[in-house]
Formats: C-alpha cells, structure tokens, sequence
C-alpha cells in the first residue's frame, strides 16, 4: 500500500524539523504533539509550531548490518539517537562518515537526504538526516 | 533598477572516483583519460542524494548568508538533466524545504548544461518587471554517463543556488544574452537511463561555437575587453575545453583559474558554470568582474557581465561554506561501490 498520503502529511515537519513547544512549560517536542505530557490539559491550545536549529549531539547510537531492503546500498550505516540543543530527541541515520566513527556526544547537524520510495515508480520520500559537524 | 545576485550557496556530494579506477574495470588507459580531459578525479552523489537534494542543500546555503524571509521568494527555477522524476516538478520540494511556500511560482528546466543559467535569467526578467521581489535560481546534476562510455569519466554531481533581486545585490549581473541554435551533440531519450553524444558535433560546432558566438556577442555590446575582467568562467564538460576557449577569446590562465573546477569534481552539467560561479564570489571583492558563458548540449550558450558590488562586504559569506571547503570534504571510492550508488546494479527486491 502506498505510504504517500502518510509521509505527505508530515513533509513540512520532516524536511524542516518543526515541531511543538508548550506554552505552559516551554518544553519542546518532535514529532509534534497534540497536549504536553506534563502540563495535560493546562497545555490545550498552547502547543505552537517550534523550528529546531538540526544541531545536536549524539546522545546512542548503533551500526546496522541487517537492512531495510530500502537501505541495502547503505549498508553497514549508522543510527543514533540525537539529543537536539533545544532539548528533544530524535532518532536519524548519520551519513557521510564512517559508521564506526559515530561516538556518543560527537556533534551533529541536520542534511536533507532521501529517506525512500514507494517502489521504482511511486513517489520518493525525503526529510532530515544527520551529518558530523566539522570544526 | 540594480538587479543581480543577492546570495549563493553550493553544495557537491562526499563521493569521488578516479579515472584509472573507471579505466581499470573497462580496460582503457583510465590515466590517459584522465590526462587528456584534464579530470582528476569526478564527484559521486551518495545513494540516498539526488538533484532534489542537492539542490535543497545550497539553496538552504544560499539562505543561511543573508537575512532575507523565504515567504518573499517569489520564483523558484531548478535547471538539471537529471530531475529525479519526469513528471513532478524538483521546485516544489525545494520550495516547501526552504518553507517558500506557498505564494511562489515554481517550474524545472532542462537545457543539458546551460539549465542552471537560464534559470537566472528568467529570475532576472522577473525582478526586473517587478513581477516578484526575489528568485531563486538552482542549477544541479547528478550526471551519469553509460558503463565504459567516455563521458563515464567526467559525468558528475553538484549544484549551486543564487538568489536573484534588486535589494543588496553582491553582484550586479550588467548585461546578459544567449546565442541558440539546433545542433544533435548530445542527447537523452525518455525513459533512457544514459545520454547518446553526436560523436563529430562535439567540440567545433556545439561548444567552441556558441561559447566563443555568445562571448563576442557579450563583448561587443558590453563594449569591453578580456582584460578589462578580474574572472572569467566558461562551462567545463573537461578541463581542456575551457583552457582553449578561453585562449581562444584572449582570457588567461589567471581569470579562469578560481573558477575552474572540472579537475577536483568533473563534470557537473547544470552545476558547472553555477558552481565556478561560486568558487568565484567566494574570494571576489567590490569592482571586481566576472565574465560567465554556460554551454548546454542542443545547444546553446548564455552569457553573463558581472560586477561585485560594495555590498559585498557586509554579505555574511562565513555564514556557509565555501565551493573549495565543501570540495575538501571528500571520500574516494572504487568502482564496484560507484556502480552500487549510482543504481547500476540491479536488485532482486526492486520491481
């Protein structure tokens, strides 16, 4: 089945990195939510649209050997878990480096790469990933 | 009105294979030909990079260097010959990546190597008519050239952005014209995955002759010399070409130089006179000029006088990186993992 409509939805997000922050306890979020965890209803209609600068650093990571039939070509790559510096964390592939380079707390900027496709002819997905952040 | 180029980005994929590499797998002097067209090694976009995001990664560049609200975009022209698909415009998706969207005018531009220009100049024509306040102008590639084929050894990737308007302009563009004609050198089918090239149309009658018409045409009505220019690029399918129009227009080594880049990245088609272009506002200063002819296959050349501006020195240009920082940033790779990046090995899981 086709993930157009799915993916569709959320591109604004997803090449963008936006978010929500809470007007209540300014803690900021990705992806987006409706209510904050902490405040609940105090929170209703205060989650306003947050842009995230993509840096961050690496807060885990982890190398895959066994792909997505999508990510074979990538093969082995790596995954990490991105504390971004405005406080969320997102999980994004790190790329133009080698795998085993990525260490916890190595710094990290956002890159806008394809993410899939929907087969040879349906539509290609793109959004963030994440490269080294050189000196 | 003072209309010309108010920021730049670029952008050039991680990847670069050498041409003994290319040469080793097909069984030709790879050396030689690299020799010969003057290509030391040619960028290689990664699996997961395409035209779409080259061509986000230096408009986003282009962006980060000035302080100017993407909503006053009013135009986005993406010139390539590799669109990653036929139908669906690359515009949209840069627009909505750099949240231009949705007040915008947006369409893609095929014209072989020469798309990128045209896409300044119809942001020029555009600004000039008052019709938007600014336009945003991308010529990127991701080139391929047929296993083995001799345009195997420069077909490459990358693309710049420039953002044309009348307000801060960094480089005033003073005069700009084409010169076009019908010429078959070289060619792609729909649904061909590799170009075809003319054989005996390319050279003399495609390149030498539009450039070298286009340039005399600039030259005459700007009413100026080759000296009277700091810089000068020309488009570049090979080192070699650029040396000898160059020569042959009377322009040094010295002014083609700076934007010569063929040698470190290939061919970049729609990329390679944006880019040079680049590498050139990387280090100009005010009074400075610039002389640009793109060629594109078809074919056609267009042809810009330019003039850097005092503004020039208040433009946060640190603000991204420059062409030569982003071409340091490179990773050599053989050809059995080119092959796999570049989808010329076919899998069981694809349809």
């Amino acid at each position: 089945m086709t993930k157009t409509p799915r993916f569709w939805r959320e591109n604004k997000n997803r090449y963008n990195l936006i978010g929500v922050k809470c007007g209540s306890c300014n803690a900021v979020y990705f992806p987006s939510r409706i209510i904050c965890p902490d405040c609940g209803r105090k929170s209703m209609g205060k989650m306003d649209k947050f842009k995230f600068s993509g840096r961050g650093t690496v807060y885990s990571n982890t190398v895959v050997h066994e792909a997505h039939e999508q990510y074979e070509m990538q093969k082995p790559y790596a995954i990490a878990l991105i504390e971004l510096e405005e406080g969320a964390r997102v999980l994004g592939q790190i790329v133009d480096c080698e795998p085993y380079e990525v260490q916890i707390g190595m710094k990290v900027k956002s890159t806008f790469r394809k993410l899939g496709q929907d087969g040879k002819s349906g539509t290609i997905y793109y959004g963030y990933k994440f490269v080294r952040e050189r000196e | 009105m003072e209309i010309g180029i108010v920021s730049y980005g670029a952008y050039i994929p991680r990847f670069r294979i050498l041409p003994e590499e290319i040469g080793r797998v097909w069984g030709l002097d790879g050396k030689g030909f690299g020799k010969g067209l003057m290509i030391e090694q040619k960028s290689i976009a990664g699996p997961d990079e395409d035209v779409v995001t080259i061509s986000v990664e230096a408009a986003r560049n282009a962006m980060k260097r000035v302080d100017v609200s993407p909503e006053k975009i009013g135009a986005i022209y993406v010139g390539s010959e590799s669109h990653p698909y036929v139908v669906k415009p690359t515009g949209t998706i840069v627009a909505e990546a750099i949240e231009a969207t949705p007040d915008l005018t947006v369409a893609d531009y095929e014209f072989a190597c020469k798309a990128g220009t045209a896409a300044i100049q119809t942001c020029m024509g555009l600004v000039g008519s008052d019709m938007i306040e600014y336009g945003l102008a991308i010529g990127s590639d991701t080139s391929q050239g047929a296993p083995g084929d001799a345009l195997e050894f420069s077909a490459s990737a990358g693309g710049a952005a420039f953002l044309i308007g009348s307000k801060d302009v960094i480089a005033k563009i003073n005069t700009t014209l084409s010169y076009t004609t019908d010429t078959p050198d070289f060619w792609r089918r729909e649904g061909q995955m590799y170009p075809s090239h003319g054989g005996r149309f390319t050279g003399e009658p495609a390149y030498f002759k539009h450039i070298v018409s286009c340039a005399k045409n600039l030259l005459g009505k700007c009413g100026t010399k080759p000296e009277d220019y700091k810089y000068a690029v020309f488009h570049q399918p090979n080192g070699k070409f650029p040396q000898r129009v160059a020569k042959m227009l009377g322009f040094s080594n010295e002014q083609i130089e700076t934007g010569l880049l063929v040698p470190q990245i290939g061919n970049t088609y729609s990329g390679a006179v944006p880019l040079g272009l680049s590498a050139i506002l990387d280090e100009a200063e005010p009074g400075d000029r610039i002389f640009a002819i793109a060629y594109g296959s078809g074919a056609g050349s267009d042809g810009f006088d330019i003039a850097v501006t005092d503004a020039i020195t208040r433009f946060n240009r640190k603000a991204a990186p420059t062409v030569r920082e982003i071409m340091a940033n490179m990773k050599a790779i053989d050809y059995a993992t080119y092959a796999k990046y570049r989808g010329k090995i076919k899998l069981s899981c694809e349809e």
